[in-house]
């Protein structure tokens, strides 16, 4: 079983590969990049005019099973998540039962690898039941497929339990994931606090609940000597203190989300609740500073936070309304089209921020383009324009403020394993 | 555009002074209405009108539901604690049963932001805004605009204070977007945790000192202060919010002497506003309330399609 990916711009950041180059993928595994390959028995996928990356990774997605199968399940979040160009993903442990014992997490992988149609890998929490008191076992979790920890969504808001679980984590060499978010500070909140919040008359989460949060985990990081990852940083205070540890040598890593670098908060004044999301939307200056970060390399990787919401959670009052974005197949297209197009991140960046930069911070060997590695493959179209399309999603949630948007440069093809798993709009099904 | 072509009243942001001219000019011959031995004209017969209440008003209800009865329109209220909404059924759910009872326009106020924004997309009815959480109170700025355009002759270059709970406030906000469209120099006062972020952004002055806000104004429009916002830790207690804020007589000596003081209701006397100012004849509060009914007449009466030779002379 050979497939030859052939005549496309391979872009492999850490190799320091960007030029027009064949790759022959055989029994799953890369077996030879060059030029002008032969193999007469492959089938030939015409990559001509396409950008061809290593397999995108996503860190930060809710794939909702166990528990919440009427918003998400592993069959069609993973289907959602290879449209969107990803091979692999990292699935959040707000679940029920939360992934916070072997057996959950044993099931995810299980499961995806029965029913989804590319890599999961399982997130466990830090607590127990997400309770922020006492922690999970990490040595089990480690040893059923967790490649992390976090009480995403819940944030750990006693001190002493998230010194304790940096100071513990430690000894796996593993990063702990934070939703950073003083909930008194948050609480109530509807949106970010700025001008338009006074504007719309909606109760505003201010900057300083995250940045108080990223604060203390920084220090506590310096005081533990742990791992620590900040999820959806979305602030430009944030970016300061994470560009300090980072200056101080500390262990710290962040992730921003396409929403965030390209909605603002203006945006809510509809009271569309598609616009609702934790963290909340930010201002033009938050934006700004996101993007600065991005370019100067403080921020790590970039990851959609896919959080998919059936209909009734969404239409509603706003205050009512689920916060979340289903994030997973647009992400591609939105960096595309906002950040490399207008020429603001340059395409390499957005290659190396969706492979080597996430997985370098969960210590995956994935995200290169290596001989004999797993042939994990995305295929970008730089040139397909559409229009964003919620009800054509594979994800059940169709909740996303990009809709009726028209986007150019989309995921055109996504092999995992060497398998053509999407192509050209299609999920190959068995 | 004017209000007789739009489907909703949501906020006085949308509004061009254009509009606010128009429901104001209305509301002159309905105020007469209000004032004649028979008080019923035929202008909204076989119109139908919902008044659906999500948070606690008895004035605001009363007076909408009067303001349609005297153009003849009929009116239901739907008490909300009693129906179905207790039951769990969604909003959508709600307006669509009310709506294929036929009615032309529904009332609404809700204690969640944006809400008749929301219920504006999901209902044919038209939706009128009688207050949506922080955000907007259309009709009260606009009966406070007539309130003061009666008195002061004109609403054009006024300086109008606005004091207390300016972060919360709907009163607030829809009279800073209606008054602002005229020119006036609007200062807004009040302790620091109850002004809201960036609201000098609003062309507005903030102030926290009452004497300073409240100089050679025209026009001092005094909020509510809600229990809850103390309970909240918002400021430290009733006698120290009196103390720095409570507008008297005494305070108001820096103000035009033709000064005149409005109040959105209900009152609390000596917290707030003093007993002595509130009873004086500068406070103009019963009068806002008569011109609340003529407001909201016109608005209905210009929302639920009366001809225009039909406004009663």
């Amino acid at each position: 079983m050979k497939l030859l990916v052939k005549g496309g711009r391979v872009i492999d950041p850490e190799n320091g590969r960007d030029e027009l180059l064949d790759i022959l993928v055989n029994n799953g595994k890369i077996a030879k990049i060059g030029k002008n390959i032969r193999a007469k028995d492959a089938q030939i996928l015409d990559a001509q005019g396409k950008i061809v990356c290593p397999g995108f990774i996503d860190i930060h997605v809710h794939l909702r099973e166990p528990g919440f199968e009427y918003k998400e399940d592993l069959a069609t979040g993973t289907r959602a998540a290879a449209a969107g160009g990803f091979t692999t993903v990292c699935c959040m442990p707000n679940t029920d039962p939360v992934i916070d014992n072997m057996a959950v997490a044993r099931f995810i992988k299980e499961q995806s690898q029965r029913r989804g149609v590319i890599n999961v890998l399982p997130i466990g929490s830090i607590t127990k039941k997400q309770g922020g008191e006492e922690l999970s076992e990490y040595t089990d979790l480690l040893a059923a497929g967790c490649v992390a920890f976090s009480d995403d969504g819940r944030p750990v808001m006693r001190s002493d339990v998230m010194r304790n679980a940096l100071e513990y984590s430690k000894m796996f060499g593993v990063p702990l994931l934070t939703h950073s978010e003083d909930a008194y500070l948050s609480a109530g909140g509807q949106m970010h606090e700025g001008f338009y919040s006074t504007f719309y008359g909606l109760k505003g989460i201010p900057a300083a609940a995250e940045e108080a949060m990223v604060a203390r985990d920084i220090i506590l990081t310096r005081l533990t000597g742990g791992k620590l990852h900040i999820c959806h940083a979305s602030t430009a205070g944030t970016m300061e203190l994470i560009r300090q540890a980072k200056a101080e040598g500390l262990q710290v890593t962040c992730e921003v989300t396409p929403h965030h670098l390209t909605l603002s908060d203006e945006l809510v004044g509809s009271y569309d609740t598609d616009t609702k999301v934790a963290p909340p939307l930010r201002s033009h200056e938050h934006i700004e500073a996101l993007r600065a970060a991005l370019l100067d390399g403080t921020v790590d990787c970039l990851a959609t936070d896919h959080a998919p919401h059936h209909l009734e959670s969404k239409d509603c009052e706003y205050d009512m309304a689920a916060a979340g974005i289903s994030g997973l197949e647009t992400a591609v297209a939105v960096i595309m089209d906002r950040l490399v197009n207008t020429g603001i991140l340059p395409i390499a960046d957005l290659v190396r921020l969706f492979t080597v930069g996430p997985a370098d911070i969960i210590n995956l060997p994935k995200g290169r383009l290596n001989i004999s590695d797993a042939a994990d493959i995305t295929i970008i179209d730089p040139e397909l324009t559409r229009i964003v399309e919620p009800e054509k999603f594979y994800s059940k949630g169709k909740n996303t403020p990009f809709k009726g948007m028209q986007l150019t440069g989309w995921p055109w093809a996504t092999i995992v394993a060497g398998k053509l798993v999407y192509i050209d709009g299609n999920i190959a099904e068995e | 555009m004017k209000l007789d072509r739009r489907k909703d009243l949501l906020g006085i942001k949308d509004l061009s002074r254009e509009e606010i001219d128009q429901i104001l000019d209305t509301a002159i011959p309905m105020k007469d209405v209000i004032k004649r031995d028979i008080k019923k004209v035929p202008t909204l017969r076989g119109k139908a009108m919902v008044t659906i209440f999500y948070e606690n008003s008895t004035r605001t209800r009363t007076s909408f539901e009067i303001a349609g009865k005297y153009l003849s329109a009929d009116t239901v209220n739907l008490a909300v604690n009693t129906s179905s909404v207790q039951k769990g059924e969604s909003l959508r759910d709600t307006l669509k049963t009310i709506e294929v009872m036929g009615f032309d326009l529904m009332v609404m106020r809700h204690s969640m932001s944006g809400t008749p924004h929301y219920a504006a997309r999901c209902t044919k009815m038209r939706v009128v805004n009688a207050g949506d959480g922080q955000n907007e109170h259309p009709t009260q700025a606009l009966l406070d605009m007539f309130t003061i355009r009666e008195h002061k002759g004109t609403l054009e270059n006024l300086k109008v204070a606005i004091v207390g709970d300016i972060r919360h406030s709907r009163v607030a906000r829809s009279n800073i977007y209606g008054l602002s469209r005229y020119g006036c120099e609007i200062r807004v006062v009040g302790p620091a945790t109850l002004i809201p972020p960036e609201v000098e952004k609003l062309g507005v002055k903030s102030y926290y000192s009452l004497e300073a806000a409240v100089k050679d104004a025209d026009v001092v429009n005094v909020l509510r202060v809600q229990r809850e916002r103390q309970q909240a830790g918002l400021f430290p207690s009733l006698d120290e919010y009196a103390e720095l804020y409570m507008v008297s007589p005494e305070r108001l000596k820096g103000a035009k002497d033709d000064v005149l003081v409005l109040h959105p209701g209900p009152m609390n006397r000596g917290v707030e506003i003093s007993s002595s100012l509130a009873d004086s004849t500068q406070a103009v509060i019963n009068e806002q309330v008569t011109n609340g009914v003529a407001v909201r007449m016109a608005i209905l009466f210009l929302m639920m399609g009366g001809a225009k030779d039909e406004i009663a002379g």
